[in-house]
C-alpha cells in the first residue's frame, strides 16, 4: 500500500513537472513591450526594435514565426529603401536591351547612386564587364541572379542580415522571456517536483530486502516498448530534435536557470547549460535510484557514485567555474574521439591564446587519449571509462537502468556493432586529419575537400543524431547503450585495446553456470555473456563496458569483474570444471 | 556408399542437448535428432521460475538462437514416444510416426514425485519441473501486476531449492504461501542445523509462513478442486494452490515394457551405456549402477546432466571417454541468500566429520568439513559470499588438509570488486576455534622472522 502510494506520487509529480516543463514553451508569453532591446539591435536599427516591441505577446511556439517574419519585413523594407528594386531593373533593361556590353563600371557608377551597391556590383558582376552576349535575355538572366546577391550583402550592411537574425531570435526571446520565468523560483518548482517525484518513486526500493529485485520488468509496458514506452521516446527524440535545430522554441526554460548561470559562471544561461543542468540533475536522480536497487552490491555503488561525481563536479560545474575566472571552459574527463570538437581551430586557437593554462589543457586533452586511454585500459579495462567516469556512459547507468535488457543479444546485432562502431572510429579519425591539416595550416581544402564541411557533416551526422537524438532519445526501445555499442568512436578505440592488450576479463567461476540468462537478458551492450559462461569460458570482449550488472544479477555467483595477470585470460576451448577431463576408459 | 549413423536421443534438456552438441562438434557426419514434448527448442529448466517472476521472457531463457540448431544439423521433433523398441531399433512417437535409429539416447529428466497423498490428483495440485507445470501455474495464478483479488493462498510441500523458487515466484503475484516441512530446520537432509536456521529465518523474513516439523497428511478437494490441506499435525489449513517439491523421479515409466534394465532409473555403467549396447541413458533419468566415492546413484541436478552429456557425446563421437565425475559441486539461491557447495558437507557432524561454522555477517557464513583425525578437507557451504569453483575442486582433487585449504582461502574470494574482505577475520577465527595451526606462506615466515 505505502509502497504503492509512494511510486503513484512519484510518477504523478514527475509527470506534472514534465508537462510544467513542455507548457512553458506553449502558453507562457514572450513580451517585448517596455523590453530593453538596446543591446542586442543597434541604435540604427530603431525602426525594428519598435516593430518587435509592439510584437503582440505570444508563447514561443508562436513568437519564434513572429519575430522571424519582423526580420524578413524589415529586410524586405530594407532592401526597397536601399537595394535594386524590380523598378530600377528595368529602367536597366530600357538602357542596355540593344547592347548589353556596355555594361561596365561606368555604367555603375551612372546608374546606381548609393556607393555600397556600386561597389558589391562591381565586385558581383565584374566578370560580366565587356563580355559579348549572345542576347540581352542571357545577359540579363545573369544579371538578375547576380542582383539577388547584392541585395542580399544590402539588407546586412544596412539592415540585419540572415546570418545574424539566426542569430538573434533565441537571444530576444531570453529579453522577452517573462521575468517572473527568471528568479529562479519556477526553476525549483518545476525542477524540483521532477527531482522529488523520482526520488519518492524510488524511496520503496529502500524498503526491500538487500538485494536485486527485477521483478516485473517484463511485465511493465514502459520497459517493453509498449505505448508508454513509445511515448517516453518521443519525448526525448523531439527533445534532442528542439535542442539541437530549433533552441528559440525553449527560450522559457532556458531562462529559468539564469539565477544559476550568473552565480555559476558569471553568463547567461543557453542552451547548453539547460541540456547540462537537466543532464546533471536526471542523472543524480536515477542514481540515487540506482544506488537503491544495487543496495547489498558495492561495486554498484561505488560506480554509481563515480559517475554522478564526475558529472557534477567535471562535466557540469568545473567548466562554468573556469567560465567565471574567463578561463576556456573545459571538461577534464572528455576525450578524443567522443570530443570530436578537440582539434577544430577555434578550439585549439582558444588554448593556445590562454597561455600556460591553455597549453596545459590542450596538452592534457592529447596526453588523455594518447597515454590516458590505452594505461588505464590496459589495468581496469575500458570500464575506467565507460562506466566510471563518461557522461553518456554515466547517463546510461543512471537513467538508462530500466531500460537496459532491451539491447539486442542476436549474433546479427553483434556483426552489425562492429561494422558501424568502427566505420565511425574510422571517419573520427578521417576527419580530425582534416580538421587538423586546417587548424595547423589555415588551409580549409585537403584532397579536394573542404574540413569545415567534413566537420559538419559528422557534427550533424554523429554528433546530434547518433550520439543525441539515436543515442539517449532510443533508450526505450533498443536499451541504453545504443550510442556506447554501435556509434562512440572512443568506445571502439577503447573495445580494441581491452580486446588486445589488458588485463580486465570477466572470469567464469569453474562449472557452476546454468545457463539463466540473466546476464545476457540485463547486458546492456547486447553481449551474450552466458554462451561464454556456460562453456566455462572467459568473457573476453571489446564492447564490454564492465558495468557489472551481469555479475550482480547472476542467480549463482558464476562471473567476476577482475584485473589480472594476462595469461590464461582468453581461453577459447575450456573444460568445463566437475569431472575429468582426461580420456579414460576402463 | 553407407548412409551416416543416425543417432536419436528423446528428450532436450540439458543432457539430451549437451549430448547432441558434443556429437555434433565431434562427427561431422552423424545424423542427429532430438524429440521432445515439452517444447521444441532447448531452453534453461532453471530459469522458469524467472519468466514467471519477469525477470525475462521465454525468448530468453533459450540458451541458443533458433537458427542454431539447423546450422549444426541437429534436427528438432516436436513429439511424445510412446514406445521403444531395442530389437528393431525404432520408436513409435505419439503422432503416430515411427522412427529408426541406430543409437539411440535416453534423455528425459524427472518429474515431481507424488507420495500417493489422498487428493493428490485436485485440479490446483502440481510440482514445477516443466514448462507445462509453468503454463499450468500461470494459468492457476492471477496474472502479474493485478494483485491478489481473489485472496488466493498457496501451500507448499516440502522445503528444498524448488520449495522455495516456487515460495518466491508466487508471492510475486501476491500469493501468500506456507511451507510444510518435515525436518526441524529448513532442508534438513541437506543443510546443518546452523544453515537450514538461518535459510529459514530468511523465509520468514520474506513472509514465508514455515512450518517446520510438519508433513502433508491428505489434500482436501472441492469440485474437484483443492480447498484446503490437512497436516500430520491435523491442522486444516485453506488454500488453492498445493505446489509439491519433495523431490523429483525419474521419467521412465514409458520403458517398463522394453527390456531396458531400470531401477530408480536406467541403469547405466560408466560410460553411459543400458543394458543394451545402442542404448544410452543421460541426466536426472540415468541411474549410475557403480558410483564413485561421494556421489550418488541418481543425482537429478543440472551440472550432472551436462557433464553426461559431454562425456556420452563424445563417446559418441568415438572417443574413448567416460562419465567420471570429480569432487561434488551445486549452487543455489535461497531468496537472497547465494549457496554453493564444494565436496561434501554432511548434515550433521559425526566422527568421519567435523564442521567448522562460521558468520561473517547478516546472511553471510560458511561450514567447513574436514575430518577430526587427518584433518583431510572434506568439503564447503557457503551462504551470502561466493567462492572459486576451481580452488576448491583442486583443493578436494589433491586431498589437502584443511590447513592448507583456509591458509590460502583469499584466493578463493570470488565476491565482486569493493566487497568486505572477510577472509583475514575468517582465518583467524578458524584457527581460534579449532586449534588447527595456518601454514604460513613463506613470505609471512621471511616477514615475521
Amino acid at each position: 500500500m505505502r509502497d504503492k502510494l509512494l511510486k503513484s506520487v512519484g510518477m504523478a509529480l514527475f509527470v506534472l513537472s514534465s508537462f510544467a516543463f513542455i507548457a512553458l514553451t506553449f502558453f507562457v508569453n514572450i513580451n517585448f513591450d517596455n523590453k530593453d532591446l538596446s543591446d542586442l539591435i543597434e541604435p540604427k536599427h530603431q525602426f525594428f526594435a519598435n516593430e518587435v516591441s509592439t510584437l503582440k505577446p505570444a508563447p514561443p511556439v508562436w513568437m519564434v514565426s513572429d519575430l522571424s517574419n519582423a526580420f524578413d519585413n524589415y529586410a524586405q523594407s530594407i532592401e526597397k529603401q536601399n537595394g535594386i528594386s524590380d523598378k530600377k531593373l528595368e529602367g536597366i533593361a530600357e538602357k542596355l536591351a540593344s547592347d548589353p556590353s556596355n555594361y561596365n563600371e561606368e555604367f555603375i557608377e551612372q546608374n546606381f547612386d548609393d556607393s555600397f551597391v556600386q561597389d558589391r556590383l562591381k565586385e558581383n558582376t565584374g566578370w560580366m564587364i565587356g563580355r559579348t552576349w549572345n542576347s540581352y535575355e542571357e545577359f540579363e538572366k545573369n544579371f538578375r541572379e547576380k542582383v539577388v546577391d547584392v541585395n542580399r550583402s544590402v539588407v546586412t550592411e544596412y539592415g540585419i542580415g540572415s546570418d545574424q537574425s539566426d542569430n538573434l531570435i533565441p537571444k530576444l526571446m531570453k529579453v522577452g522571456a517573462a521575468e517572473w520565468l527568471k528568479t529562479g523560483l519556477i526553476a525549483w518548482l518545476i525542477f524540483g517536483l521532477g527531482v522529488l517525484g523520482g526520488v519518492l518513486y524510488a524511496l520503496p526500493l529502500s524498503f526491500k530486502h538487500k538485494g536485486i529485485h527485477n521483478d516485473h520488468i517484463f511485465h511493465n509496458k514502459s520497459q517493453t516498448r509498449h505505448y508508454p514506452a513509445i511515448i517516453v521516446f518521443i519525448c526525448l527524440v523531439g527533445f534532442y530534435i528542439v535542442l539541437y535545430q530549433f533552441p528559440a522554441y525553449l527560450t522559457n526554460q532556458i531562462v529559468l536557470l539564469k539565477p544559476l548561470a550568473e552565480k555559476l559562471a558569471g553568463t547567461a544561461s543557453d542552451r547548453w547549460f539547460l541540456y547540462g543542468f537537466l543532464y546533471t540533475i536526471s542523472m543524480a536522480t536515477m542514481g540515487f535510484k540506482m544506488m537503491l536497487k544495487y543496495r547489498g552490491n558495492q561495486y554498484q555503488q561505488v560506480r554509481t557514485l563515480s559517475v554522478i561525481f564526475f558529472q557534477v563536479a567535471f562535466a557540469f560545474t568545473l567548466p562554468q567555474i573556469m567560465t567565471a575566472f574567463q578561463m576556456p571552459a573545459y571538461d577534464l574527463k572528455s576525450a578524443w574521439p567522443l570530443e570530436y570538437t578537440f582539434f577544430f581551430d577555434y578550439r585549439v586557437d582558444q588554448y593556445l591564446n590562454e597561455g600556460t593554462l591553455g597549453i596545459f589543457l590542450f596538452g592534457w586533452g592529447i596526453a588523455l587519449f594518447a597515454i590516458g586511454v590505452p594505461l588505464l585500459t590496459y589495468f581496469y579495462g575500458k570500464r575506467w571509462y565507460c562506466s566510471w567516469v563518461c557522461g553518456c556512459g554515466g547517463l546510461a547507468e543512471t537513467v538508462g537502468d530500466p531500460y537496459r535488457h532491451l539491447s539486442d543479444k542476436r549474433l546479427t546485432a553483434w556483426q552489425i556493432e562492429r561494422w558501424l562502431v568502427h566505420s565511425v572510429l574510422v571517419f573520427a579519425v578521417f576527419m580530425t586529419v582534416w580538421v587538423a591539416y586546417t587548424t595547423f595550416t589555415g588551409t580549409s581544402e585537403l584532397l579536394g575537400l573542404s574540413s569545415y564541411s567534413v566537420r559538419s557533416v559528422y557534427g550533424f551526422a554523429i554528433g546530434f543524431v547518433f550520439a543525441g537524438a539515436v543515442g539517449t532519445g532510443f533508450y526505450p526501445v533498443m536499451g541504453n547503450r545504443v550510442w556506447c555499442r554501435f556509434g562512440c568512436p572512443l568506445a571502439a578505440y577503447l573495445g580494441l585495446v581491452q580486446r588486445f592488450k589488458s588485463r580486465f576479463r570477466i572470469t567464469t567461476n569453474g562449472g557452476q553456470c546454468i545457463s539463466c540468462g540473466n546476464c545476457s537478458t540485463y547486458c546492456e551492450m547486447g553481449i551474450d555473456v552466458r554462451w561464454y559462461a556456460q562453456r566455462g569460458q572467459n568473457i573476453v570482449r571489446s564492447s564490454c563496458v564492465g558495468c557489472g550488472v551481469c555479475s550482480a544479477v547472476c542467480p549463482r555467483g558464476v562471473l567476476k569483474l577482475e584485473n589480472k595477470a594476462e595469461e590464461g585470460r582468453i581461453n577459447d576451448d575450456p573444460i568445463l570444471i566437475g569431472r575429468e577431463g582426461a580420456t579414460l576408459n576402463l | 556408399m553407407s548412409r551416416s549413423r543416425k543417432v536419436v536421443i528423446i528428450g532436450n534438456g540439458i543432457a539430451g542437448i549437451t549430448t547432441a552438441k558434443h556429437l555434433r562438434k565431434n562427427d561431422s557426419e552423424a545424423e542427429i535428432t532430438v524429440i521432445s514434448a515439452e517444447s521444441k527448442y532447448f531452453f534453461s529448466r532453471t530459469a522458469l521460475m524467472y519468466v514467471y517472476m519477469g525477470h525475462m521472457k521465454f525468448k530468453n531463457i533459450k540458451p541458443y538462437e533458433d537458427w542454431f540448431w539447423k546450422k549444426n544439423r541437429i534436427e528438432l521433433v516436436f513429439d511424445y514416444v510412446n514406445d521403444v523398441n531395442p530389437a528393431g531399433k525404432t520408436l513409435k512417437l505419439k503422432s503416430g510416426d515411427s522412427l529408426n535409429y541406430d543409437e539411440l539416447v535416453i534423455a528425459t529428466g524427472s518429474r515431481p514425485r507424488f507420495y500417493g497423498w489422498p487428493g493428490q490428483d485436485l485440479d490446483g495440485v502440481q510440482g514445477l519441473v516443466s514448462l507445462q507445470d509453468l503454463e499450468n501455474l500461470e494459468r492457476r495464478t492471477p496474472p502479474p501486476l493485478s494483485g491478489n483479488k481473489a485472496r488466493m493462498r498457496a501451500i507448499i510441500v516440502g522445503g528444498g531449492l524448488i520449495g522455495v523458487e516456487l515460495s518466491e515466484m508466487l508471492q510475486t503475484r501476491g500469493i501468500p504461501v506456507t511451507m510444510l516441512v518435515r525436518e526441524n530446520t529448513f532442508w534438513g537432509s541437506v543443510l546443518t542445523g546452523d544453515e537450514g536456521k538461518r535459510i529459514g529465518d530468511h523465509l520468514l523474513s520474506h513472509g514465508v509462513d514455515l512450518r517446520l516439523n510438519t508433513e502433508l497428511k491428505e489434500i482436501k478437494g472441492e469440485n474437484g478442486k483443492v480447498k484446503s490441506v490437512i497436516t500430520t499435525s491435523g491442522e486444516e489449513l485453506p488454500c488453492d494452490l498445493v505446489g509439491i517439491t519433495t523431490g523429483v523421479r525419474p521419467n521412465i515409466e514409458f520403458l517398463e515394457s522394453t527390456g531396458i534394465e531400470c531401477d530408480k532409473g536406467i541403469l547405466v555403467n560408466e560410460n553411459l551405456q543400458t543394458g543394451i549396447d545402442s542404448i544410452y541413458a543421460v541426466g536426472d533419468c540415468a541411474q549410475i549402477r557403480e558410483p564413485r566415492e561421494g556421489r550418488r546413484p541418481v543425482e537429478p541436478v543440472w551440472y550432472v546432466g551436462r557433464m553426461m552429456g559431454e562425456v556420452l557425446g563424445q563417446r559418441l563421437a568415438g572417443k574413448s571417454i567416460s562419465y567420471l565425475p570429480g569432487p561434488w559441486f551445486n549452487s543455489a539461491k535461497f531468496y537472497d541468500i547465494e549457496y554453493m557447495v564444494y565436496g561434501n558437507v554432511k548434515p550433521k557432524p559425526d566422527s568421519e566429520q567435523t564442521h567448522f561454522f562460521h558468520e561473517l555477517g547478516e546472511n553471510k557464513f560458511i561450514t567447513v568439513a574436514y575430518h577430526p583425525e587427518t584433518e583431510l578437507f572434506q568439503g564447503i557451504n557457503s551462504f551470502g559470499i561466493r567462492l572459486r569453483h576451481p580452488y576448491f575442486d583442486k583443493a578436494l582433487r589433491e586431498k589437502k588438509k584443511v590447513g592448507e585449504v583456509i591458509a590460502r582461502i583469499e584466493k578463493a574470494n570470488f565476491d565482486p570488486e569493493f566487497y568486505k574482505k572477510w577472509p583475514s577475520d575468517f582465518k583467524k577465527a578458524f584457527e581460534k576455534e579449532t586449534n588447527i595451526k595456518l601454514p604460513q606462506s613463506l613470505l609471512k615466515k621471511l616477514i615475521s622472522s
